[in-house]
């Protein structure tokens, strides 16, 4: 086995319907205020829209912007807050060389063309020629560069300039978490020295509200925070975005980068979820890093989608190490692929500021640690699939 | 003593290897078919494909059953191929796979077929919005459509059915898929995380919808009328690929750990490089520079330099702009020597498989140091003056193969070519 080496996490992008940025993001939770959710757009359902965005600051060309579709801009953008947050935005020489890895979605239909043919077939004689006919006259031939997942990423290459290497994860939470895993063993085994990681997601489309209500209840009035919301549980979709540039110790040191935390480990699992499975599997995960965890002052960033019983299972987990739990879904809502980078940008951010949100709901339990936050620990509890923990600590 | 490359990493095996084409299922039938100069390419019969541009395509019509989607034909095909590798390799046991598993897998989404079905539950008479569609989708008979839409569902179905080990990995990089899933294997073996892994690029998405996409890019051939004469690579009248379905399956497997289990090795990923291009969305830069970086790396990688190479398994696309680009790359990395090095591409008989092209191209190039044996491009009838390749024209050739540079150039930008040889020594 190669020798393992130090990996720092030193760029943080992340847009979330509470605003960009985790210090922004963090405020607006320590403030304690309502989660920003919209109960009107696609209601009965519940979602988090993305915050504004000035896009010119990240994304300069109209032209780029225009060939993409919301969940890609979100995303480059958030790249671009994380590039520049670890001081390698416009360097070419390391941007030339620097590693990608990407968890994405994708679709994004032309919702106004799919219902115009959904309404017309029925007048139509020839259903199957009609749909040919209409694609072929109705659809953008830039939508599908709008709809391929790489697309993010290839769209991160041409505005940001990262092309050292470019993969993309499938797979809603279970993606984001497979993302960091991989980029983080590669540089701990020298495979790599600098990688942009990260996803985004916009749950705010007709087209991702049909198809999880297809399989999953959706969170409807009243607003509840996710460790409550019942034997069934219910998700509350979301746009969001969010990336990390980690790099090993030495090319962080060699460059002069400022750490914001030590990325020690991070882990990933699958079961299926049958009853007590979740539990059973995050359970194992803790005591892997639990003889590495300062117990008086560590803190649970838990990324609990609000499915059940799954989070449920989650709560009594956490429950049992003691530490001091809060959920950031309550507030940001469910951003599949981009959950769990989102997550380790609020556990860093946990770091730095030392103290912790207001809790809000049965899972959020404890108070800030007396002598400061030394570790996070940040759980993926994905609403289907999408296990994970990993493992941030303060850069002494 | 335990074998290491000339980096000083573990060298990386491939002890099964699974195949499905349009050309048929497995390797003996596809070896005997691509060898034969044989087309997969077809008129689509599986949909209406009146008001298209392209009517042809490498559909897996074999393998397909009535009523499959896109997600369900690919998962198929993805067993198949993963299945025959498993038991060509002998390792572990039936449903228990001692390692992971990297899936390239096409995008999926709900299709007609189920909007279809959800406008007609939604009773809705006039104008049918998305809040119908949405308000028909609770009902439990429509549950499936969840399943077959979502992109985590496939990975996880196949991580149950070979037994591979911890969270499946489904991956996209467009055309270049099938060799990153290559790729995540050799790196896991490499920095010791496991001693074997399952690499599979699945491919079963043609759709009308599809074909609508690529032909709104003008990527599509539209010879129509001779479907297996469409895809032409390398050839001066080349119009754009041909959509094709497939699959391919590698164990890979740490050397040390295949020879003490008395496994047969059937060839060496000796090295990978990758380059993303950030020229455009959908063409190459005019320079060549990301695909000439993406193959220096490749056999920077493998410790080799170009004067090693015997064969160059093309991306091939046979499109006007992929063709000649590639031809650029090739030329400015092998300079002189490239006179000497055979190049073919399997998509002349296969199509474009798209997110299975790597893993494809990367079995038979394997097969072809197996067989000392170059599959040829077909179709090549009138040579492009701008593109001098020794292409293998229309017939198979025999000839001395140690070592095989594979190339996967995606759409997006992503590129990357595997470096392939023999057993050693």
């Amino acid at each position: 086995m190669t020798a393992r080496r130090d990996v720092i996490i030193t760029g943080l992008g992340l847009v979330t319907a509470l605003g960009e940025g985790p210090q922004a993001n963090w405020a607006r939770l320590a403030a304690g205020g309502p989660p920003p959710y919209d109960d009107k757009t696609f209601a009965p359902y519940i979602t988090f829209p993305a915050p504004p965005l000035n896009l010119d600051t990240q994304i300069p060309k109209k032209g780029d912007q225009r060939q993409m579709e919301a969940w890609q801009r979100i995303g480059v953008y958030a790249a671009g807050l994380a590039l520049t947050d670890a001081g390698i935005a416009k360097n070419t020489e390391i941007l030339d060389r620097a590693d990608m890895i990407v968890a994405a979605g994708g679709g994004e239909r032309d919702v106004a063309v799919d219902s115009a043919i959904l309404t017309e077939v029925r007048k139509s004689e020839k259903p199957d020629a009609f749909v040919n006919e209409r694609l072929m006259s109705d659809l953008r031939p830039t939508l599908f560069l709008a709809q391929l997942p790489n697309l993010l990423a290839g769209n991160i290459s041409l505005v940001h300039g990262v092309v050292g290497s470019s993969r993309t994860f499938m797979g809603e939470e279970a993606s984001g978490v497979d993302a960091l895993r991989v980029a983080h063993a590669r540089i701990a085994g020298g495979q790599s020295e600098v990688c942009l990681v990260g996803g985004a997601y916009n749950g705010t489309r007709w087209d991702l509200v049909l198809l999880f209500r297809l399989g999953t209840p959706l969170l409807e009035p009243p607003f509840r925070p996710v460790w409550d919301r019942g034997p069934n549980g219910a998700l509350a979709l979301a746009a969001m975005g969010a990336f990390v540039v980690i790099e090993s110790r030495d090319h962080a040191e060699r460059r002069g980068a400022k750490p914001i935390a030590r990325l020690a480990s991070v882990q990933s699992s699958r079961n299926l979820r049958k009853a007590g499975e979740s539990e059973k599997t995050l359970r194992n995960e803790i005591a892997a890093v639990m003889p590495s965890v300062k117990k008086d002052s560590a803190v649970v960033i838990s990324g609990a989608s609000g499915a059940e019983p799954a989070t449920s299972e989650e709560k009594k987990v956490l429950a049992e190490t003691g530490l001091p739990v809060r959920a950031t879904t309550t507030y940001i809502g469910n951003g599949m692929e981009a959950q769990f980078l989102a997550n380790i940008a609020f556990g860093c951010q946990a770091i730095r500021a030392g103290t912790l949100f207001p809790p809000s709901g049965s899972g959020d339990t404890g108070d800030t640690p007396a002598g400061g936050i030394s570790q996070a620990l940040v759980t993926s509890v994905g609403h289907w699939r999408g296990e994970g923990l990993a493992l941030i600590e303060r850069v002494d | 003593m335990a074998h290491r490359d000339r980096k000083g990493r573990p060298v990386v095996a491939i002890t099964g290897m699974g195949i499905v084409t349009p050309l048929g299922t497995g390797k003996e039938d596809n070896w005997k078919k691509l060898t034969a100069g044989e087309s997969g390419i077809r008129t689509i019969t599986r949909f209406a494909t009146e008001g298209l541009r392209t009517t042809i395509a490498g559909a897996v019509d074999h393998v397909y059953e009535e009523g499959m989607h896109s997600a369900t034909l690919s998962e198929k095909l993805a067993r198949l191929a993963g299945t025959e590798a498993i038991a060509e390799s002998g390792i572990g046991s039936k449903g228990d796979f001692p390692g992971p598993l990297f899936l390239a897998f096409p995008p999926i989404e709900i299709e007609w077929p189920q909007r279809f079905a959800l406008a007609a539950a939604s009773g809705a008479n006039e104008k049918i919005e998305y809040g119908d569609l949405v308000r028909a989708a609770g009902r439990p008979e429509f549950r499936r459509f969840y399943e077959e839409s979502k992109y985590g569902v496939v990975p996880d179905n196949l991580a149950e059915h070979f037994g591979t080990k911890g969270s499946p990995i489904s991956l996209t990089t467009a055309c270049a898929s099938g060799a990153t899933a290559i790729q995540l294997g050799l790196e896991a073996i490499q920095r010791g995380e496991c001693e074997a892994a399952l690499a599979i690029g699945a491919d079963g998405s043609i759709t009308a919808e599809s074909v609508v996409r690529f032909s709104l890019l003008s990527a599509l051939s539209t010879n129509n009328a001779s479907p297996q004469g469409a895809s032409r690579p390398f050839s001066k009248n080349r119009d754009g690929f041909v959509l094709a379905e497939g699959a391919a399956a590698l164990v890979l497997e740490n050397y040390d750990h295949a020879v003490a289990r008395g496994a047969k090795i059937l060839g060496i990923v000796e090295g990978v490089g990758e380059k993303a291009d950030n020229f455009h969305r959908t063409r190459s830069s005019p320079d060549g520079k990301p695909v000439i970086s993406c193959m220096r790396n490749a056999l920077a990688d493998a410790g080799v330099t170009p004067a090693d190479v015997d064969y160059i398994n093309a991306h091939g696309t046979s499109t006007p702009e992929n063709d000649k680009m590639e031809y650029l790359g090739v030329s400015t990395v092998f300079g002189e020597h490239l006179k000497n090095i055979p190049i073919s591409s399997n998509k002349s008989m296969v199509g474009h498989t798209l997110t299975a092209a790597g893993a494809i191209e990367a079995v038979v190039s394997v097969l072809t140091i197996l067989n000392q044996r170059i599959p040829p491009t077909i179709n090549y009838e009138v040579p492009d003056p701008a593109i001098p390749l020794d292409v293998v024209p229309n017939k198979a050739r025999d000839a001395r193969v140690r070592r095989v540079i594979s190339n996967s150039f995606g759409f997006g930008g992503q590129n990357t070519c595997l470096v392939l040889t023999g057993e050693p020594g």
